[in-house]
């Protein structure tokens, strides 16, 4: 409760704070220290410490487990902040505005993680949805960043109507929002739930880019300027799946059976068309699109083993995967050249980023002793806990070694290729150091 | 690790001790034998190889599942980088298909142990053991640690990456692949197959075999076709794995003891071999059987070193490689029939693939180091005094394992009685009738 309703004011204060402030310094520190009072807050309400006694029983429900995760999020955008908030103030004049919708994102993070009846879980989904559709068109000379706003815009409104209309059946079986009163009431598998469930799934799938629903991320990842994509792709994902989980899990517990098949082929799809489409990328951007639908197939293994595992291995999984992304898309924002060739020497002349980089693909990849490794191996866990289609998991792990020739093709390039590395801009350079 | 029954617990039984005792001798002859190779980067190539040495040696001492993973591909990592920074022109490419091959088969081994595992509770080697996994269940498990430790050996089919890896890699990295980290799949097989998965080995036991001996047959008769010796002494590195792999899948006692002494045998060797081919090649500048000739003329000390790790290379007596040789085909031979059926057959095709690396082995002697001098052996000189002190302690390291080879049989007595007791498969399906 504490970081819902005070990101909702810190986003509006950043917006004023664009008025205020003159210089883009100050509103950057703005932004920085309310994002730190933010996660304290929300550290705090851990604790038990609570600065609004609002009753929302019937809405949301800030468990440990939803408050961890928003700890996780606030930080991995604190550390997003810290790293790229320089490169932000290049995209457009707004830079006060940027900051805001990424706090009212916040917002929406907080009540899909914490959600208790579908509407609320809309509600979420659409706080997110809207300020992401603003940032990817903020670059608005830019064609590219134009098209993909647009595109994503009509397909995520399609998606959410398809979302209320499995919310509307599922209200017309059930006679409630709620989703803890769901199971109570269920006696019998009617048709309408089941056909509601599916389009929520439907739904949750395309929110978080998994196949068959994943047609709008590589364009809409590449066209986005490059700082935005990077939270796309990683705290606003996982944040989605921890509603995905809470959906599944919460209301739809009772019929695992019947949609657990589903998202196993959507599991294996996911990994599927993620890896195999981004090993044939010829740009950095573009196979990190692409990784990030691979790995949302693995983050829904937490939808598909739904048991302690696995909401272990989601919280681990996300905080390895944000940081890791954060950090190569912090070096990508960088580059003018986003092809692999552009990576190339890269080692000799930033050895200190080079090695950084190298630890973010390590961890991508999934090798031991990086928190990528923990959070596949959680996951694997899981989906091997539940006992049955071990073909998946097989499947998982050869699907994980075909990634690991897209990242290392980065670390090859860094380390083990000669390149002229002029491409780096010398305002950028002065940054990393 | 509390909460997943994972513990940091390292323990030396007969078979991890050799094997460290493997590392620890290899890697300061590696160093000492490369000393007048100079790297780019000296610091980070010394670096990577120490990190290497960290994670072979934790794989031959992990009592614990999730640990041996940890160091296994700990063990990989560093090697990845050596070869692909330090290596020849293809180096990239070939590298990457080595790391990748190794890669899924050592996911798939994390699926194993994770399935074990989630039977089991917890990740300790005794615990394992104790699993009884049913049949059915076994047969799948079987296959994916198997890949891992096929693919590590190399086992026939999964070979492919091995030649190009040798040829490619540095020569020092070249030693550590083929001297000790071939030995990871064997300790693979005895420690963390035969035992956990006593009865999906016993049936499997004849397909894998064979699949040994295939690669025996196949690798000793392309090793005969090469011109370039670095590739020959690969594909005779797979001939000798493949005689180690049918051994411990005869499962009894003599078989066992053979291959652990031939772990040892083989890893000194080849290490001899490499030294020597290394040498050839900073000499003369090239590898190529077809353009050498004569050296023993030139260079007689180190012909004579040559010789004993060739014989020592085709298990003559008095050389290490004779005791292990000689126990593994006696315990093909002796097999129990109930176990397997085709104990003869294997060791006859076995024994030809033996049989040919003797050929090949001294076809090589005789176009490298006998015969006429030509124009680029002209001006060879002889070791220096360096080389002849690692040579020698390879040579006399071969000829006293291979005359008094008891102190090292004896300490794996335990460890073989302790595996043949826990994998007896006849006992357990006595008792699964009863």
């Amino acid at each position: 409760m504490n970081a819902l309703v005070l990101s909702a004011i810190f986003g509006v204060v950043m917006m004023f704070s664009g008025v205020v402030f003159q210089k883009n310094a100050a509103i950057k520190t703005t932004g920085i220290v309310a994002m730190i009072l933010l996660f304290l807050a929300n550290c705090m309400e851990m604790r038990g410490i609570k600065f609004f006694k609002f009753d929302v029983s019937g809405f949301m429900a800030f468990d440990s487990y939803a408050l961890f995760f928003n700890g996780i999020a606030i930080f991995a955008t604190l550390i997003y902040l810290l790293i790229t908030s320089n490169q932000m103030e290049k995209v457009g004049k707004n830079f006060a505005d940027y900051l805001a919708l990424i706090f009212f994102i916040i917002a929406g993070i907080t009540i899909t993680t914490s959600f208790k009846s579908l509407l609320t879980l809309f509600l979420g989904i659409e706080i997110i949805s809207i300020p992401l559709y603003i940032l990817t068109g903020s670059d608005k000379k830019n064609l590219k960043s134009n098209e993909a706003a647009l595109k994503y815009f009509l397909m995520g409104s399609f998606s959410t109507g398809i979302m209320l209309m499995g919310i509307a059946l599922i209200y017309g079986s059930q006679g409630t929002f709620t989703i803890d009163k769901m199971d109570f009431v269920l006696s019998a598998k009617s048709n309408l739930h089941i056909a509601g469930m599916l389009f929520l799934l439907f739904a949750m799938s395309f929110k978080a880019s998994v196949a068959p629903f994943h047609f709008w991320t590589p364009d809409v990842y590449d066209g986005a300027p490059t700082v935005f994509t990077s939270f796309m792709a990683t705290i606003v994902k996982a944040a989605v799946f921890i509603g995905f989980v809470r959906l599944f899990g919460g209301a739809f517990g009772r019929l695992e059976e019947t949609w657990s098949i589903w998202v196993a082929i959507m599991i294996a799809a996911t990994l599927f068309v993620g890896n195999i489409t981004a090993v044939f990328q010829q740009s950095v951007k573009r196979m990190l699109s692409y990784s990030s639908i691979a790995q949302a197939g693995f983050l829904l293994f937490g939808v598909y083993a739904m048991n302690d595992a696995a909401r272990e291995g989601l919280l681990i999984y996300s905080a390895a995967y944000c940081l890791a992304t954060i950090g190569i898309f912090a070096v990508l924002s960088k580059m003018t050249d986003y092809s692999f060739e552009g990576f190339n020497g890269l080692a000799k002349h930033q050895p200190v980023l080079a090695f950084t980089t190298t630890i973010c693909l390590l961890s991508l990849a999934g090798i031991p002793l990086t928190a990528g490794f923990l959070g596949k191996f959680y996951m694997l866990k899981a989906a091997i806990m539940t006992g049955h289609h071990l073909w998946l998991v097989i499947f998982a792990v050869v699907m994980a070694a075909v990634s690991v020739y897209y990242y290392f093709r980065v670390i090859q390039a860094m380390y083990f290729k000669e390149g002229l590395f002029n491409l780096l801009r010398p305002a950028a350079l002065k940054n990393i150091r | 690790m509390g909460i997943l029954n994972s513990s940091f617990s390292l323990s030396a039984d007969g078979m991890g001790a050799m094997l460290c005792m493997l590392t620890g001798i290899s890697f300061p002859l590696i160093f000492v034998s490369t000393w007048n190779t100079l790297y780019k980067k000296a610091n980070n190539f010394l670096g990577l190889m120490l990190l290497a040495q960290a994670g072979l040696m934790g794989v031959f001492l992990a009592m614990d599942a999730l640990l041996f993973y940890f160091f296994w591909e700990l063990a990989l990592i560093p090697v990845y980088f050596i070869c692909s920074q330090w290596g020849g022109a293809k180096r990239i490419k070939i590298t990457f298909k080595f790391f990748i091959y190794t890669f899924i088969g050592s996911l798939l081994m994390l699926v194993g142990i994770l399935y074990i595992y989630s039977k089991t509770n917890s990740f300790d080697i005794t615990a394992f053991y104790n699993s009884n996994l049913p049949l059915k269940e076994q047969m799948w498990v079987f296959w994916l640690f198997f890949l891992a430790f096929a693919i590590k050996m190399p086992i026939f089919p999964f070979h492919t990456w091995q030649p190009d890896a040798y040829e490619q890699s540095p020569t020092a990295a070249t030693m550590v692949l083929s001297g000790i980290m071939v030995k990871m799949g064997v300790l693979g097989l005895l420690r963390w197959l035969l035992p956990v998965l006593p009865l999906a080995s016993f049936s499997w036991g004849d397909t894998v075999s064979t699949m040994a001996v295939i690669g025996i047959v196949y690798a000793s008769l392309i090793a005969f076709q090469q011109d370039d010796i670095k590739r020959l002494v690969a594909y005779s590195s797979i001939a000798h794995i493949g005689l180690m792999c049918v051994a411990v899948f005869a499962e009894n006692k003599s078989a066992l003891q053979g291959t652990m002494i031939q772990m040892f045998s083989h890893g000194i060797n080849i290490l001899g071999m490499w030294i020597i081919v290394e040498i050839i090649e900073r000499k003369f500048g090239t590898r190529k059987m077809s353009e050498l000739g004569g050296i023993a003329k030139k260079a007689p000390v180190l012909t004579i070193f040559f010789f004993v790790i060739a014989f020592a290379n085709i298990a003559l007596p008095l050389t290490n490689a004779f005791i292990g040789e000689f126990l593994m085909f006696n315990g093909i031979l002796g097999v129990n029939p109930q176990i397997s059926k085709y104990g003869i057959p294997l060791a006859v095709t076995a024994g030809l693939g033996i049989i040919l690396g003797a050929v090949y082995t001294l076809k090589m002697a005789r176009k490298v180091f006998l015969g006429e001098t030509n124009s680029l052996t002209e001006k060879g000189t002889d070791i220096a005094f360096h080389e002849k002190a690692i040579l020698g302690i390879i040579a006399v390291t071969i000829i006293v394992a291979g005359v008094y080879p008891q102190p090292l049989l004896h300490s794996f007595e335990d460890i073989t009685n302790s595996i043949l007791n826990k994998s007896d498969v006849l006992h357990l399906l006595k008792s699964a009738k009863h």
